[in-house]
């Protein structure tokens, strides 16, 4: 009924004239290629509303936002489309016209506070400039005593001190949280009439992400702003969102309310995307998306998410769906979107079947008490793991969940206390165990490009362990290498390629190939996917869950992701400063919390399951995106995540 | 923590076949820059001058052809120099003694320098603040410094020079190679290496040093650029194993009073050591330039 | 005492480093002095020569103090140095500060116009070249200073010499001694071409370094933050982009000032400027211990002063470092 490309929106009761920013046909090119980074982007925002834009990485979602303001990142030229603010293409505005606008009319978050604040000003210098460039821009300039009003009370908005005092502080002497209210402080301080909020709260604790959060919305409701909220948690966007924009591959394959969208998408891809996500209640195994998403320049003809979409059918790859409305208010980009919608309900995966721990148990930790120079972190922490069982270990940053795991392996030299493998207790430090200990205990750790050695091959890499213990050399060992990747849903052919030739969660399945060659006993991940994307994060998961219970491991997971502990791990302890102030099963401990400190957690988590559950389903099986008879499978045999 | 760049899109920007990038290829790929030809042209050029010029030289270096400092004609084809021997011949002479010397003191600065600085680095404790303060010791002078005090005492031997200058490399070095390898040693992959229980050294040599060869290989062509300009100048000082040798610092000295008169003398050398120099600096120059190059791919999203 | 100096903060911190570094310049004299006492070859007979007859020999071994044992030997040296009593040079046969005092004058003058011509040119040649990176002022300037950075100063001030004072033009004169009573104040063209060369010889480095932080500077987060801000490019600039790439460039300039100490060597030797380092050289040439050993004190003291100068210039720029006193 529309025209490809044209703005089209329902939703009744808003009035044109309510409309605060109108995006079309924004197109973004790569600069020295021509090659689109985002092409054939629409949507509205309108006063006191709040649109979240969800996707992985290299959605294009940032430079979305960050084109809300006139700004391309270096490297990336905006090529076409328009952006009308106020009446105002500001595609088309100088750089002078251009600089009065931002942080006046249109103003940014931006995702990592620490690094967006000048640390060698005082944050109070920072504060007042915006509001000082801005004034200058209107008259001669206003004195600065109206500004030290305006900062004090700017201040009281985003509850924080508003004494001279904190003011005069540098940002490093404020916590994440300070900082990321200073700049929503900077962001709402010349009353603006859109707000661009780029994962403000990515690397913040759920508590004090629930509380900026909480001042978001406030602060836009009270202000009546428009607002743009970038996210790859589909969780908070649920929480914080009127209407939601899903992103793939530089366009938008879905736009509607946020109810409609987690009620019944209609896009595939946002439908796998919700069911990658972790629940909190229910012991589901994840469901991830095989394959990754094409760079700029690698997108064929056609739908680009076709490749990995298990309805796909020949007239998806010819040309590129349109955005059309399939409801009111509601657009998907999809040949089958109402094939999609018919299909009510969400998959949320097989109920796992935990295999019953045995009483022996494979790991032990007695009062250990761990510190960092004459610093205690880890105040006399007990807990166990049996054979064959997978323990998670929840906290926040601080709680010391790295330092008892790091202390396990034996990086950690400075505590007491006694760690037993079996009926051994073990050294401090990881180079006086014999090597036989040394094999039973193997560490995967967070950050997947620092745990490969960039100058050797995954060959090497996964065979290290092979020759460091002695356990096999020469054809045997490239054998059970061609073996290990194998099982961990890689192909042989990976051994001859560099790190940096694969993505993260290739990484992370050579992490694991290297950790689980030499057959071990226990096995310790640390947060292992939490530098991943969702669907990455749930596809290795997946595959840490089957391991475990294939090899019959003892693991310890430590996550402080709360809801990905149900799709993994049997028992939870939860440790707060240095202590564990709660531990049993997991499906006890997080349905049911008996201490305040884990029922804080819980609910400070945002959670898809609150979202949901005000729509009011239930959770039937479906089979969109399952491989069963809907379509073909997909004909990617590429590697998963 | 999300890393803003996509690890997908940085992987699948690579291409699947596409030859991996490290150090040994790094200079390699330097290589195709226009500055590191010039310079590895340059230096090539200079050191075939120096090493095989004593074989063609048309005269020897003491030997008179001429007035003194007469101009180029005759049997001399860049004229004579204040003692009237043949300047063309000097200067096939003058560039080995040089040569060998910078040569030799860097390549043992660097070996001893690289080993303290990555010792220092995986340390990181109190052994690492010994090593730097004793390097800080031997950094309170400019290198020229040291050579002059051991030259005044012994003499102006060659090991008494090579030595002084290897000194003075080494704690340069060090600090470059600490520098270099403190990041890599806070990565997983160490710790992945350590919990293994991999023997100490061989975490040095074979984890730790090829990861920071990029920037050694860029200090190094700047020592050598320094070592040669060091040597080179004591030798204008006087202070060679040969003062009445044929070399090129020297020359430059005894032929500076009369650059009004007979010019080729002193400029000849001049030009010598200006291209020696540039060409070693070009070559440093164009490994940074690639190394940055890489870590800008590396890193973009 | 000890107890009532306060160890944290900034004055802690100062205090810190000069005690440190004395505790460097201690050794650095242990250093010299082994150098000259402990190397191979007698001392003595280098002074001498091959011919002298053994009773001179003996005469200038009781003379140095070398028959004593070497702790004595050295105690005797460093108190002597403390007291301001820097040795006899056996050249002269005169006390070495007098010898040496106008000299330093001298030669103090050079490196302070040195410095100041340099310092802010290349802070100046550097931040414009990574503003307009890439553009014609960057590259031709990145490349004119990489080449005059690889050649070797003598070089540098031969070819000046060249251009300047002989052969191609004569504007400046090729050598500039400065007669005894009088100052370099009073002979400024004598002054121009050392302290050209010195420029030339130290501001690539500065300048490079400079760019280098510059560039980093403008491509971080907050002076992203800054434009998104809406914030004049100048105070851009300014505020914000400057003072944070200051800080890793002082460090080079305190290095590049040391530097300095030790390039006056060779530099003044060149144009035969009546400073130190011409001194040096003469010193070096007649194996005079005492003047050798006076210098190079004198030189790592510089040293550490400038280091010393440098990291806290840093600290002053750097916040972050600061509180963490």
């Amino acid at each position: 009924m529309s025209a490809p490309g044209a703005v089209e929106l329902g939703g009744g009761s808003i009035e044109p004239t309510n409309v605060a920013v109108s995006v079309s046909d924004l197109r973004i090119d790569i600069a020295t290629t021509g090659t689109p980074v985002i092409s054939d982007v629409s949507f509205e925002i309108s006063r006191g509303e709040i649109l979240g834009v969800v996707g992985e990485s290299g959605s294009g979602k940032t430079t979305v936002g960050l084109a809300l303001l006139g700004h391309a990142r270096r490297g990336l030229r905006i090529a076409g489309g328009s952006v009308l603010l106020e009446g105002r293409n500001i595609l088309e505005l100088n750089d002078e016209q251009l600089r009065k606008l931002r942080g006046g009319v249109v103003s940014y978050v931006p995702q990592d506070p620490a690094s967006s604040l000048n640390p060698a000003l005082r944050v109070g210098l920072q504060l007042r400039e915006v509001l000082e460039a801005h004034a200058a821009d209107q008259d001669g300039g206003k004195n600065r005593a109206d500004h030290s009003e305006r900062i004090a009370e700017m201040m009281r908005e985003v509850a924080l001190p508003d004494d001279p005092q904190f003011l005069r502080r540098y940002p490093h002497e404020l916590s994440g949280g300070q900082q990321q209210r200073i700049g929503l402080a900077m962001a709402f301080a010349n009353r603006p009439r859109l707000i661009v909020l780029d994962e403000p709260t990515t690397g913040l604790d759920v508590t004090t992400q629930a509380h900026v959060l909480s001042t978001v919305g406030d602060l836009a409701k009270l202000h009546d702003v428009a607002a743009l909220y970038v996210s790859h948690d589909l969780a908070v966007v649920a929480a914080l969102a009127s209407r939601v924009a899903v992103m793939y591959a530089g366009r938008v394959v879905e736009l509607g309310s946020s109810d409609d969208l987690f009620a019944a998408a209609g896009h595939p891809y946002t439908r796998r995307l919700i069911g990658a996500i972790p629940r909190l209640t229910g012991g589901r195994s994840l469901v991830g998306i095989p394959g990754h998403a094409a760079s700029p320049g690698d997108r064929q003809p056609g739908c680009s998410f076709a490749p990995r979409c298990s309805l796909r059918i020949e007239e998806c790859e010819r040309e590129v769906p349109a955005l059309r409305p399939v409801a009111s208010g509601h657009l998907v980009r999809c040949i089958r979107a109402e094939e999609v919608l018919a299909q009510a309900q969400r998959r949320i995966g097989d109920p796992i079947d935990m295999p019953a721990a045995e009483s022996v148990a494979a790991l032990r930790l007695d009062n250990l008490v761990a510190s960092y120079g004459r610093h205690e972190i880890v105040h006399s922490v007990s807990f166990s793991v049996a054979a064959h069982e997978c323990v998670a270990l929840v906290g926040e940053s601080g709680s010391g969940k790295t330092t008892i795991a790091r202390s396990i392996a034996g990086l950690h030299h400075n505590w007491t206390g006694k760690i037993s493998l079996g009926e051994e207790p073990l050294h401090t430090s990881a180079r006086r165990r014999s090597s036989d200990i040394r094999r039973q205990i193997q560490y995967i750790f967070q950050n997947p490009y620092g745990s490969l050695n960039p100058r050797r091959t995954v060959g090497q890499i996964i065979e290290q362990p092979l020759r460091v213990f002695g356990v096999a050399s020469g054809r045997a060992a490239s054998h059970r290498v061609g073996e290990m990747l194998e099982r961990v849903s890689l192909t042989a052919s990976y051994a001859q390629r560099y790190p940096d030739q694969l993505s993260g969660g290739e990484r992370q399945r050579v992490a694991i190939a290297r950790a689980l060659v030499s057959e071990p006993a226990v096995l310790i991940c640390d947060e292992v996917t939490s530098a991943l994307d969702v669907s990455v994060q749930a596809a290795i998961v997946e595959l840490l869950g089957n391991l475990q219970r294939d090899l019959g491991l003892s693991m310890l997971f430590i996550t402080h992701n709360l809801p990905l502990v149900r799709s993994i791990a049997q028992r939870v302890a939860v440790l707060h400063n240095g202590e564990i102030t709660e531990i049993g099963d997991a499906a006890q401990v997080l349905g049911s919390p008996a201490q305040p400190y884990t029922r804080q957690l819980i609910s400070d988590t945002p959670s898809l399951e609150t979202a949901i559950a005000e729509v009011g389903l239930g959770e039937a099986p479906m089979d969109v995106g399952s491989g069963a008879p809907a379509g073909e499978p997909p004909v990617d045999t590429a590697p998963t995540g | 923590m999300i890393p803003a760049a996509g690890p997908d899109i940085a992987a699948a920007a690579v291409p699947l076949e596409a030859p991996a990038v490290h150090a040994t290829s790094l200079l390699r790929r330097s290589l195709r820059l226009w500055r590191t030809r010039i310079g590895a042209l340059l230096v090539g050029l200079l050191v075939l001058v120096a090493i095989v010029g004593p074989y063609v030289a048309p005269y020897g270096p003491s030997t008179p052809v001429g007035a003194p400092n007469s101009l180029p004609g005759g049997k001399a084809v860049l004229g004579t120099d204040y003692l009237g021997q043949d300047v063309l011949s000097r200067l096939l002479y003058g560039g080995r003694s040089i040569l060998i010397m910078a040569v030799i003191a860097t390549a043992a600065g660097l070996i001893v320098g690289v080993i303290i600085g990555l010792v220092a680095a995986y340390a990181r404790n109190a052994l690492d603040d010994v090593l730097m303060r004793a390097m800080d010791v031997i950094m309170a002078f400019p290198q020229i410094m040291l050579a002059l005090v051991a030259v005044a005492v012994v003499g102006a031997a060659a090991w008494v020079i090579v030595v002084a200058i290897a000194l003075t490399t080494v704690p340069r070095i060090a600090r470059v190679a600490r520098g270099a390898a403190l990041p890599v040693v806070e990565r997983d992959f160490i710790a992945s290496a350590e919990a293994m229980g991999v023997p100490r050294w061989r975490i040095l040599f074979v984890d730790l040093l090829p990861n920071t060869l990029g920037p050694l290989m860029v200090e190094a062509s700047l020592r050598m650029t320094y070592s040669i300009g060091v040597i080179a100048a004591l030798a204008y000082l006087g202070l060679s194993p040969d003062p009445n040798g044929a070399n090129w610092g020297t020359m430059i000295q005894q032929n500076q009073i009369v650059l009004v008169v007979q010019p080729w003398g002193a400029v000849m050398p001049i030009i010598a050591i200006a291209l020696l120099t540039m060409g070693t600096g070009l070559i440093g120059d164009g490994i940074a330039r690639t190394a940055a190059g890489i870590d800008r791919d590396r890193s973009s999203g | 005492m000890l107890a009532r100096i306060r160890w944290g903060g900034f004055t802690g911190f100062v205090i810190r480093r000069l005690l440190l570094g004395l505790l460097v310049l201690f050794m650095v004299s242990i250093v010299i002095f082994a150098a000259t006492q402990a190397l191979p070859g007698d001392p003595a007979r280098a002074i001498l020569g091959r011919s002298a007859t053994p009773a001179s020999l003996a005469a200038l071994r009781l003379k140095l103090h070398l028959d004593q044992p070497v702790f004595t030997q050295y105690w005797t040296w460093l108190t002597g140095l403390l007291r301001g009593n820097l040795g006899t040079s056996l050249a002269a046969q005169e006390p070495v500060t007098t010898l040496l005092k106008p000299k330093l004058v001298n030669s103090s003058v050079l490196v302070a116009a040195s410095a100041i011509v340099s310092i802010p040119l290349s802070i100046a040649i550097g931040s414009w070249a990574a503003f307009k990176r890439e553009k014609i002022f960057d590259t031709v300037s990145s490349n004119l200073l990489l080449v005059l950075a690889a050649l070797p100063e003598f070089v540098v001030a031969v070819v000046l010499i060249l251009l300047l004072a002989t052969t191609v033009s004569q504007v400046l004169p090729s050598v500039s001694i400065i007669p005894p009573g009088s100052g370099p104040w009073n002979h400024p063209s004598a002054l121009v071409l050392p302290t050209l060369t010195l420029v030339i010889a130290v501001a690539p480095y500065v300048a490079r370094i400079m760019r280098a932080s510059m560039i980093e500077v403008l491509e971080s987060d907050y002076i992203e933050m800054a434009r998104l801000k809406g914030l004049p490019e100048r105070i851009v600039l300014v505020r914000h982009a400057l003072p944070n790439a200051l800080g890793p460039v002082f460090q080079v300039i305190a290095l590049n000032l040391a530097y300095l100490a030790g390039g006056i060597v060779v530099v003044e030797y060149v144009f035969n400027y009546t400073g130190i380092g011409g001194g040096l050289q003469e010193a070096v040439v007649n194996h005079d211990l005492p003047v050798v050993q006076a210098l190079a004190m004198l030189i790592a003291a510089l040293y550490v002063v400038l280091n010393l100068l440098a990291d806290v210039a840093t600290i002053m720029v750097t916040p972050r470092l600061r509180t963490q006193l």
